[in-house]
């Protein structure tokens, strides 16, 4: 009779004998990592948090949390950190390890569990009265426990120890008390191997031996340890503590270790470890010769300092054969050699194809499971795929050749058609999915930006493709998805439709796109879980599971959309401009600007730009969660982070002194007033001659009577105070010239750099953006002339005024680009242009305006009511459907 | 702690020979029919609050005269208050379930915890509603089983959610804050508890689950209790599945809820209120297919219409139950907000035919 632990967080967990091994995550451990324990100790919550959230990305099933630290207020912290973990649903999602040599740290810890964690740990060291007495509370807590091999004598060392040990716990666990024996987890002891000492030689063996006897007498139990203990001889050399866990791991799961808190990011696969430090390190852990330890050390400081990279930078793999050269080539993500192995190995196939279903396919087989198991992050993947296309290019005339003699074409998972919506030029989203895509056997047919529908639906058509995948970024783009959806549906599609794009959602999707289309619609979070999808939607065996799931799960997004309660009601226009902000104006002195007009910046310095660049988003791209610079020395993704930016630099070196791109820059400045919730912008400071009047969207959110409802408008001066104020208009872009060299990177079928490119130039965009609202704010416009920030707080907005860009939260209606673009004449002056949706190309450029006010702020409008968006189009000369249309994100109801 | 003998040993054996042999009924809802009453301030209050304050505080209170009274506080409202104010009306609900069918019926002490009372400033009076509730039940239980003595009838003493949660910060912009502890909560039920067992109770139920460490507290309570009386009772555990996110409010799925209270070794676990028979189906389908114990639902009367009122009608609702029972998925069953004598006759009415779910063995909970 099987006993399964059963574990909860907010999703269950029950150790099933095919997950084989349960990572434990370790670096929420104040004890283990260095790095944690400076965030608790500094009262860093939220990045401690974050170290959390990164555990269970990285595929920790189950997390250790562990406070035990003379100058922490331990139960204190183990109570905070938990019920801030347990707010986090993506972390809440798996059980939690209560970990303290103290008692009452344990119980602080469980009095804030809801679900069915472990404790870590209760042994008899104080006896078995207090054993028992703290496993009787064990269950009363409703937890599962590790007991240590640990008694009054003290810890277990020898095999037979740990087994004796261990086997009286269980005795008293299952008859004193009546404890399920799936709830017992053993520990019998990691220790540091390779000290020096001779005693210690064979702890390794010990822990091995004693859990493989230990398994086969208690077969419910299951056996864990905290792996990194055993390598602690090696701190300070990565390559080789991680060698050494990788090879004792790989030995006592074969003898029945079946748990282990590890660190989950950074498990090396055994066939990685350089052949010379893996038989070593074998020699050190199955304790094999009197001189293991010294011929360890002999050769250890070869790989000090290089973490993670020694392995990959020798060449010793360029011994093996053709088949496993490939397969390295494309796990590591070097492009080196890839043209010759591709040669060899298609002179050793009966035809080419052979070469891309074996070995290619096989290696990327590999990459597709380790992104999916959380081990490889995602420009380790766009690496991977880089040397994939590079193979396949070379192949593809042979492909051509053979298949004009055969007519045989290969297979692959299936076809996917993938285009950027029109109206729409943001694409390095769906660029990333595509590769991603490839990755993972799919063929991608990619049709690129500003497609129209039909076009979409004519090539699915005539590449009789199994599913069709839509990308958008700006929120017009909802609206045209919604309608290549009910295109499908009266053209009686019968394939599925994927939607991804940052402003698209489940419920945006839910409510707006799948009810049009009954083949099934499906919305894409990122990149690392459209190959999960994609396979899904092939499977004859998944789909229709898989959409009936997704169906029912969207309507009951619509249903819950539909009983929403009435308590966030808005207010009614007039209550909520009552409620305007507003200041003494009569007192206010708006400043004046020295150089008013329109100024135009061709071919701005690159070099000046690059300070000013915000990282983090470009992370964020890259889907590598975390703050810079504290990313690049993060504990699990830090290696990935250091590199992708060491890459970034390379080309941000290349593309300043090659000048790449150029920089162009206009901005304006006009007198102005406020009128309503619109601001009328004048030619000249006589104020006769209006050249423009620019409409505000405004809050209706029921706020206490202090706190306004903001509208851009109101941070200008009314006209009847007849105050000389002023507004300011700007659009920048780092993205002229851009295409050649992406046109050059594709054509060397290096997506990589394609990606990483466009990611950059948006980046030197912003960055952009940043560096000419501070000129203004010191030169042109010159109200605080002597401003001196540092780029941090730039970043965090410390400074005087704001720069809202049209479709962005404060004022969201992407069509006010318009009047921006003909106030500053952007498209002569810079060469951006304006595409139907109303998004900028080249896309890496911002434009927006400038307010000066001293109280003026970023919000967001949030929902607009029936009313107010009657009044807005009645201003713009809209028709409702018009004003429905380019609002819709925002709008309270359901239009007709 | 499943090793300690019953405080009540043959209630215990007639309870699980009946839940061997057919579908027990729990009663429906409380609140419905004291709204029927319609009392005001001056009903809730009795004669022993009228005059604003507790005229009995001195007698029913170990806390001395400085404890605050109740001025100002408006009692209406305070069903469990009843208990005490108006019992004859809380003796004539239970006695119109039992003519309906009810097997069991459960306490008027849904809000009869410290935390809950206070917000009428009667924090005082958590034992005594406890005990008078448990005493009130029995007496009604006790008077319709010597009529019908083939048919024996239980009292469930409910110990109710609270009115905070303790893993759910009420401040959004402090996620970690907490208005209430683990061990505040286990205090708090700890003194009800005694009440309810003092009061006759025959088994506990701990109902109404959103916070699933709410209920954590509770289940730690009653063990500790129980170790401390040498004794035990049986104890069933009722979540709620807040709405069709198919999840508890502190986020749990069906089958997490379970593992998280398993260790209770409950009599019985199950769902009730928030959503009707309906949208309960498929977590109450989970629950019968992972749990080694009895599987109970009192779902309500449907979701609430445009007036926050239930209006799905006993017939409905028992064809749905019936749907239920047919497949095998119950125990016990009964009604929660909206539901009447009337949709209990008829649910007892629809699963009288269908064999219960029998306990699995170990095997089958395996292969689920």
């Amino acid at each position: 009779m099987a006993r399964h632990t059963r574990l909860s967080g907010l999703e269950p967990l029950i150790i099933t004998p095919d997950l084989l091994f349960i990572n434990v995550g370790e670096r929420t451990n104040v004890t283990g990592s260095a790095q944690f324990k400076k965030l608790i100790k500094e009262d860093r919550y939220d990045e401690a948090v974050d170290v959390a959230r990164q555990q269970v990305e990285s595929g920790a099933q189950i997390i250790d949390i562990n406070m035990d630290e003379g100058l922490i207020d331990s139960e204190a912290a183990m109570t905070r950190f938990v019920n801030l973990i347990s707010s986090e649903p993506d972390i809440a999602r798996v059980p939690f390890m209560i970990d303290s040599s103290k008692w009452t740290v344990i119980e602080a810890g469980l009095r804030c569990l809801q679900g069915k964690g472990i404790v870590n740990s209760i042994s008899m060291k104080e006896g078995e009265a207090a054993f028992l007495e703290h496993a009787r509370k064990v269950q009363q807590y409703g937890a599962a426990a590790v007991v240590m091999a640990f008694d009054e004598q003290g810890q277990a060392d020898t095999c037979a120890r740990k087994v004796e040990i261990c086997s009286r716990a269980y005795e008293l666990l299952t008859t004193q008390l009546d404890f399920l024996p799936e709830d017992i987890i053993f520990d019998p002891n990691i220790f540091a191997i390779a000290t020096g000492i001779e005693e210690h030689n064979n702890y390794a063996v010990d822990f091995i031996e004693a859990t493989r006897e230990l398994k086969k007498r208690f077969p419910d139990c299951h056996i864990s340890g905290g792996v990194s203990n055993v390598s602690f001889s090696f701190r300070g050399n990565n390559i080789v503590r991680e060698a050494i866990h990788s090879v004792f791991l790989y030995h006592a799961i074969r003898a029945g270790m079946d748990m282990g808190i590890v660190n989950a990011g950074a498990l090396t696969i055994m066939d990685d470890i350089d052949p010379e430090l893996r038989e070593r390190v074998e020699d050190v852990v199955l304790n094999r010769r009197e001189d293991a330890t010294e011929r360890l050390l002999d050769i250890a400081d070869n790989y000090k300092g290089k973490r993670g990279a020694a392995v990959v930078e020798t060449l010793a793999w360029r011994e093996k054969p053709v088949r496993e050269r490939l397969s390295h080539a494309l796990v590591h993500g070097i492009d080196q050699y890839v043209v010759e192995d591709t040669e060899e190995a298609r002179q050793l196939s009966s035809r080419p194809l052979d070469v891309i279903e074996g070995p290619l396919m096989d290696g990327m087989n590999v990459v597709g499971d380790l992104f999916g198991a959380g081990k490889m992050f995602l420009p380790q993947v766009v690496k991977s795929a880089r040397v994939m296309k590079k193979a396949v290019a070379y192949l593809l005339p042979y492909i051509e050749e053979e298949k004009l003699r055969t007519g045989d074409t290969g297979k692959n998972n299936g076809k996917i058609i993938m285009a950027t919506v029109k109206g729409d030029v943001h694409d390095i989203g769906k660029n990333i999915v595509g590769v991603v895509l490839r990755c993972n056997n799919f063929e991608v047919i990619d049709l690129g930006v500003m497609v129209p529908v039909q076009r979409i639906l004519e090539t699915a058509i005539a590449e009789n493709a199994d599913m069709i995948g839509l990308s958008g970024l700006i929120t017009p783009s909802l609206e045209e998805m919604s309608q290549v959806a009910r295109e499908m549906q009266r053209q009686n599609f019968h394939i599925p439709l994927l939607i991804g794009g940052a402003t698209t959602s489940r419920a945006h999707t839910a409510l707006k796109i799948e009810p049009h289309y009954k083949a099934g619609t499906v919305w894409v979070k990122d990149a690392s879980r459209a190959v999960g999808v994609a396979q899904s939607l092939v499977s004859k065996d998944l789909v229709e599971d898989f959409l009936a799931k997704v169906r029912a799960d969207y309507a009951d997004v619509r249903e819950r959309h539909r009983n929403r309660g009435p308590g966030k009601q808005l207010v009614p226009l007039a209550k909520a401009r009552a409620q305007r902000f507003s200041c003494d104006w009569a007192a206010y002195e708006p400043p004046q600007p020295r150089q008013p007009g329109v100024t135009v910046f061709d071919d701005y310095d690159l070099a000046t730009l690059r300070p000013y660049i915000d990282w983090t988003p470009f992370f964020q791209t890259w889907e590598l969660a975390g703050h810079y610079p504290a990313i690049l020395t993060d504990e699990v993704i830090g290696t990935q982070a250091s590199e992708l930016f060491k890459d970034a630099q390379a080309m941000l070196d290349r593309l300043i002194g090659e000048k790449w791109v150029t920089a162009r820059a206009v901005i304006g400045l006009w007198p102005a007033a406020n009128v309503g919730d619109d601001v009328e912008v004048y030619a000249s400071t006589a104020r006769k001659e209006r050249l423009a009047t620019l409409h505000s969207l405004r809050q209706q959110v029921d706020k206490p009577i202090e706190r306004p409802d903001f509208c851009l408008a109101d941070f200008i001066a009314p006209k009847e105070f007849d105050k000389p104020d002023w507004i300011g208009g700007f659009a920048v872009t780092a993205g002229i010239g851009i295409e050649e060299h992406l046109t050059r990177f594709e054509a060397d079928y290096d997506d990589y750099s394609s990606i990483l490119l466009k990611a950059l130039a948006d980046r030197l965009a912003e960055a952009f953006a940043e560096h000419m609202h501070e000129r203004v704010r010191r030169e042109f416009w010159g109200f605080v002339p002597d401003e001196s920030l540092g780029n941090d707080e730039l970043i965090a907005e410390k400074y005087r005024g704001i720069r809202p860009a049209p479709g962005y939260p404060a004022c969201p209606d992407h069509t006010e680009k318009t009047a921006l673009f003909a106030l500053l004449d952007v498209t002569r002056n810079t060469g951006i242009e304006l595409t139907e949706g109303f998004a900028m190309y080249p896309t890496a450029a911002v434009s927006g305006w400038y307010y000066s006010h001293p109280d003026s702020q970023y919000f967001v409008v949030g929902r607009l009511s029936k009313e107010q968006v009657e009044d807005y189009a009645k201003r713009k000369g809209w028709t409702m459907l018009e004003a429905e249309r380019w609002l819709a994100s925002n709008l309270d109801y359901d239009p007709e | 702690m499943s090793t300690l003998p019953w405080i009540h040993p043959d209630r215990v054996a007639l309870l699980e020979q009946a839940l061997r042999q057919r579908i027990l009924i729990i009663d429906g809802g409380m609140g419905t029919m004291l709204q029927a009453h319609e009392l005001d301030e001056h009903g809730f209050r009795g004669a022993r609050f009228e005059h604003g304050h507790d005229g009995h505080a001195h007698a029913h209170s170990h806390e001395h005269s400085a404890h605050e009274p109740p001025v100002g506080c408006d009692l209406k409202g305070n069903n469990d208050l009843l208990t005490l104010t108006k019992p004859e009306i809380i003796r004539g609900v239970h006695e119109a379930y039992l003519e309906a069918g009810a097997d069991l019926v459960e306490t008027n002490t849904f809000n009869s915890t410290r935390i809950s009372q206070a917000d009428y400033k009667l924090q005082h009076l958590a034992y005594e509603l406890n005990r008078e509730g448990a005493r009130l039940a029995r007496a009604a239980c006790d008077a319709m089983t010597a009529k019908t003595p083939h048919k024996p009838r239980f009292v469930i003493g409910v110990l109710g959610p609270t009115s905070r949660t303790a893993s759910l910060s009420p401040d959004v912009n402090d996620p970690g804050f907490r208005n209430v502890t683990f061990e505040e909560l286990a205090e708090n039920y700890t003194e009800s508890t005694n009440g309810l067992i003092d009061g006759g109770a025959d088994v506990i139920m701990v109902e109404t689950i959103f916070d699933t460490l709410n209920a954590k507290a509770a289940l730690f309570a009653l063990s500790e209790l129980f170790h401390q009386r040498g004794a035990r009772m049986p104890v069933m555990i009722s979540g709620t599945i807040t709405d069709r996110s198919g999840r508890t409010l502190s986020g749990q799925t069906a089958e997490a809820f379970y593992y998280s209270v398993r260790h209770a070794r409950p009599l019985s676990v199950g769902f009730n209120c928030a959503l009707g028979a309906e949208d309960l189906r498929p977590h109450v389908q989970t629950l019968s297919n992972i749990a080694e114990s009895f599987v109970s639902t009192h779902p309500n009367a449907g979701l609430p219409n445009a007036f926050g009122e239930y209006d799905e009608t006993p017939e409905h609702m028992a064809d749905v139950i019936g749907g239920f029972a047919r497949d095998g998925l119950l125990n016990l069953v009964g009604g929660c907000c909206g539901t009447t004598p009337a949709h209990i006759k008829a649910i007892a009415e629809a699963v009288r035919n269908h064999a219960p779910r029998a306990l699995p063995s170990a095997t089958e909970v395996e292969a689920a």
